[in-house]
């Protein structure tokens, strides 16, 4: 872990907390824009370029801009009138606390976890590619189906009723 | 401390900031950001699994990190979606209000 | 002729078939049910013939013949055992012979006479009917040989005068009259019931003479006579003394009396056969029946047993008493019931005095002549259009020749007329006896009642049938509706039916008593088994001839007497009071009013029992009913602590069980708060949990 990485994390953290806490709903989005980018850059610091990209891709490029776009068909670009956070706020932050702490506490208590890391590996786009094509065909094919589910079914989904309603 | 384990404590953290994130905002699309964060949060996991685990060449951490980048941005697509239906019944993306399956 | 011994229970069963048949009829076959009910009682009466005529051709040695069946009825246990069975059987012997040739053609007589007397009313056949169940009843208590059946007789013989004494039922006096005959003979049927139950007690059977078993023979007796009570008396004498109770009551004796006079508001063919002639004859029998008990005595002692004297003193007692009354009345059937009450009396003192022949003669007269003047008081009776008082009657001499000669011939054998008459030759006898008695009361009391009975006779004849016609006059002055002087209604004399049997019972009143003179005592040779010799010489013994001069000017006497005071200036309306009322007012009231025996009694006896049953009454309704009560409202009450628990504790349990199931569901479905993010929170409880699990199984594991 060396500094960079380090202080792309930190990064990463700040904006994700920022995310969840500001007002405006565009300057979430905007801070979630920055977390995703810390995590790809994070990735490409694991030595997974292709996966950093493709993140880079497919949440910058697109889930960002759709949580944009629905912020803005949802007139959440007024500043909310009512408190931002729910009535049991407490409870929902004590779990997380909790979450994190159990998580911690078994990443900290596992002896697999200490092996000394090996060297950092290749990534060969076209050996990822073959992979797909061969090992992973299956769920290739079947993310392909689900995307186009998901596609008509969020197309239903906000379509406007002609018949009112 | 070994680097997985920082890197499994980060994306443990980012998870859980995403987490307290969904559980205490009213509005729907900031819950929906909290859970792509979790979501990115467990990608990182599998990268960082995929990096200082045992078989590195099966490549099988980065295909699941696909196949999740995937998923994920279908189920935004649909999550928003219906956001925006819920928005247009409802006249409102707060979640407190949103209660009609109330038992 | 043994068969007529084995064919003795057809006697009385052709007239129980008759009524049987009667009874089943509509009531308007009238002469259908007559026809059956002569027939049978003619049938009946040959019968009774040639039963007699076959004892008298077995005449006894010393002892009267008896021959019987007996069968067996019931048993509990051996059969043959003495005290675990009830046999019945009829019985032979001379006793019964005359008793049933007696009944039933007096009987025949008296049915015969019906027909016309009850020719006017609807309800003849149900009259036949039940003359006919009497007749059955009668003779079979006549041919008894069990004690238990003569008690079952007696019990239909009460039934049926019951019966036939409230005949005409609309009439409250009759009902009323009806009611208290059967209630007064009850209470002596329960000392018989009792002396009955005492002697099958010490006995072991109720038969009479079953080959030396039987209750009446001399080894019974003997061990009844020898065994004393805790009183100190026999126990035969017990038994007896509660026999003699039953027949206090059915023979109107003293304290039982009541009933007789009252009983007179049945028709009159009823107060012939059964209140004259025959039921209360019953009693009479009764004693001659079980004659031996009550006459045996221990061994070694002299003297006349208990029994005998209580019998002879209530006779006597009563002879006196009923003839004192009878002067004093004026309705036509009540002097002839007292008359009656008072000759049973003599019939008593006979049988307690002399013995069964002596008793059984005056039974046996009386009968005939008795019947004949109620019939002959019916005719009277039917001829006046259904006048009853003495004192609006008058003269009937002059419209009813054939019932006026009839009637006198009656009047002259019940006062005892000599030489012609049977009531003399039986009284005979009577006195006979009762001077030989131990104590000289009885005979006195004996002469007296027989002057009464004299008296009071001639006085009755000279009311009907001599002087003017007091007819259609009220006796009390100023009533409406009197005619003063002068008759409504022409008296006339009866149709044949009715006067053919008063002739024929006249007949037998002179006839009969010559069966049983002092010359030729064929009667009472007959009933004791002893042949009987003709001794002209025995007429004029001095004892004898001594009695028969004294009863011939007592009879005399009473008849003179009847004469001066009423026959000689005859009276002239209704309203004029008794000659003896105008002597001594005071003792007249006091005969007229019967000694106030019925008013004591209404104080006395019917108010306790009017007590006790409204006591009873109350006891039922409040504490009985009230013990029911409470069990029915226990019951209730636990119903109703049932249904409390069912509602309370069954559904509330089960409806708080439904109710708890509801609330916990719609509290659980509380969980399910429609907001999301509340999932969401326990999906991540959830998996901070299962982490946990994970990490502890695995440091476990």
């Amino acid at each position: 872990m060396t500094a960079p990485i380090a202080i792309i994390a930190v990064l990463t953290l700040a904006a994700a907390v920022t995310a969840m806490s500001l007002r405006n709903l565009v300057h979430c989005a905007l801070m979630f824009m920055a977390a995703l980018a810390g995590v790809a850059a994070l990735y490409l610091g694991l030595g997974a370029q292709f996966v950093g990209f493709a993140q880079v891709l497919i949440y910058f490029g697109a889930v960002a801009i759709l949580i944009v776009f629905a912020i803005l068909l949802t007139r959440g670009t007024e500043p909310p009138r009512e408190p931002i956070l729910s009535k049991a706020w407490i409870t929902g932050i004590a779990i997380a606390v909790v979450v994190f702490g159990v998580l911690s506490a078994m990443v900290l208590s596992s002896k697999a976890l200490t092996r000394e890391p090996g060297p950092t590996p290749q990534l060969p786009v076209h050996q990822l590619g073959a992979q797909l094509m061969t090992k992973y065909v299956l769920p290739l094919e079947v993310i392909g189906l689900l995307l186009t589910a998901a596609l008509i079914g969020a197309v239903v989904i906000a379509m406007h009723d002609e018949e009112g309603g | 401390m070994t680097p997985l384990a920082a890197y499994l404590l980060l994306s443990a953290l980012l998870f859980a900031i995403g987490l307290a994130g969904a559980l205490t905002r009213r509005n729907a699309i900031i819950v929906l950001i909290g859970i792509e964060l979790m979501l990115n949060a467990a990608n990182l996991n599998f990268i960082a699994f995929w990096r200082f685990g045992p078989n590195p060449e099966a490549l099988t951490g980065v295909v699941f990190v696909l196949f999740s980048i995937g998923v994920a941005a279908a189920e935004a697509a649909v999550g928003l979606a219906l956001i925006l239906s819920i928005y247009r019944h409802y006249r409102t993306t707060n979640l407190e209000q949103v209660d009609s399956l109330k038992g | 002729m043994d068969w007529i011994v084995h064919r003795l229970w057809l006697i009385p069963a052709t007239p129980l078939l008759a009524a049987g048949v009667s009874a089943l009829l509509n009531h308007r076959r009238r002469r259908l049910a007559a026809t059956l009910a002569i027939a049978a009682m003619a049938t009946a009466l040959v019968l009774s013939c040639l039963a007699l005529a076959h004892a008298v051709e077995h005449p006894g040695q010393g002892s009267p013949v008896r021959q019987g069946v007996n069968f067996l009825w019931l048993h509990f246990g051996d059969p043959h055992a003495s005290g675990t069975s009830l046999w019945l059987g009829w019985v032979l012997d001379p006793l019964a012979a005359a008793m049933l040739v007696m009944v039933s053609f007096v009987g025949l007589l008296i049915f015969i006479y019906s027909v016309g007397y009850m020719a006017h009313d609807e309800n003849f056949a149900r009259f036949f009917c039940f003359l006919s169940l009497f007749a059955a009843a009668m003779l079979g208590l006549v041919i008894a040989n069990s004690l238990l059946l003569l008690f079952i007789c007696w019990e239909v013989v009460g039934l049926t005068s019951y019966l036939l004494i409230g005949f005409w039922y609309q009439r409250p006096s009759a009902a009323a009259a009806a009611k208290k005959a059967f209630i007064t003979t009850r209470i002596g049927d329960l000392a018989l019931l009792l002396g009955m139950v005492w002697l099958y007690s010490q006995t072991g059977t109720l038969l009479f003479y079953d080959g030396g078993q039987g209750c009446l023979e001399p080894s019974a007796l003997s061990r009844l006579a020898a065994q004393t009570t805790s009183l100190g008396i026999a126990v035969s004498t017990g038994i007896g003394l509660l026999i003699f109770c039953g027949a206090i009551g059915k023979s109107g004796q003293v304290p039982l009396h009541v009933w007789l006079p009252d009983a007179m508001e049945g028709p009159t063919p009823v107060s012939a056969l059964i209140h004259a002639a025959t039921m209360v004859a019953a009693g009479g029998f009764l004693v001659a029946r079980v004659y031996p008990l009550m006459a045996a005595y221990p061994e070694g002692l002299k003297g006349v047993p208990g029994t005998l004297q209580v019998i002879t003193w209530i006779g006597a007692i009563t002879a006196f008493f009923a003839a004192s009354i009878a002067v004093a009345q004026t309705d036509i059937k009540r002097i002839l019931a007292y008359s009656t009450i008072s000759q049973l009396g003599f019939m008593m003192l006979g049988l307690g005095a002399g013995g069964v022949a002596v008793g059984m003669f005056h039974l046996l007269t009386h009968a005939f002549f008795k019947s004949l003047l109620f019939l002959g008081a019916g005719s009277v009776i039917h001829g006046c259009a259904g006048e009853q008082d003495i004192r609006r009657m008058g003269g009937l001499r002059r419209f009813m020749p054939v019932t006026f000669a009839t009637y006198a011939i009656g009047m002259l054998a019940l006062s005892g007329f000599p030489l012609f008459f049977s009531g003399f030759w039986s009284k005979e006898e009577i006195f006979h006896y009762a001077r030989g008695w131990i104590s000289p009361w009885p005979l006195y009391l004996g002469v007296c009642a027989a002057l009464l009975t004299a008296f009071y006779m001639a006085r009755q004849v000279c009311y009907v049938f001599f002087g003017q016609s007091r007819a259609g006059v009220s006796p009390a002055p100023g009533a409406a509706g009197g005619q003063t002087g002068g008759p409504s209604h022409i008296a006339h004399e009866s149709p044949g039916t009715m006067t053919l049997p008063l002739m024929v019972l006249a007949l037998f009143s002179v006839v009969l008593g010559f069966i049983g003179t002092p010359v030729w005592p064929w009667f009472q040779g007959f009933l004791t088994g002893r042949s009987a010799v003709t001794e002209i010489g025995k007429l004029f013994e001095p004892d004898v001839l001594w009695l028969m001069a004294l009863s011939s000017s007592i009879v005399f006497l009473g008849l003179g007497l009847g004469w001066w005071f009423y026959g000689r200036r005859p009276a002239m309306d209704a309203a004029e009071p008794d000659p003896l009322e105008r002597l001594r007012p005071d003792v007249f009231a006091l005969l007229r009013n019967k000694y106030f025996v019925d008013e004591a009694y209404e104080v006395s006896v019917i108010r306790l029992n009017a007590a006790w049953a409204s006591a009873c009454d109350w006891l039922d309704r409040r504490v009985w009913s009230g013990a029911v009560n409470l069990a029915s409202w226990a019951v209730v009450g636990l119903g109703w602590l049932n249904r409390l628990v069912d509602e309370y504790v069954v559904n509330l349990g089960f409806d708080g069980s439904c109710r708890g199931l509801t609330e916990g569901g719609t509290r659980l479905s509380g969980l399910q708060s429609g907001r999301v993010q509340n999932y969401m929170r326990v999906i991540g409880v959830g998996l901070a949990v299962l982490v946990l699990l994970l990490i502890w199984g695995c440091h476990a594991g």
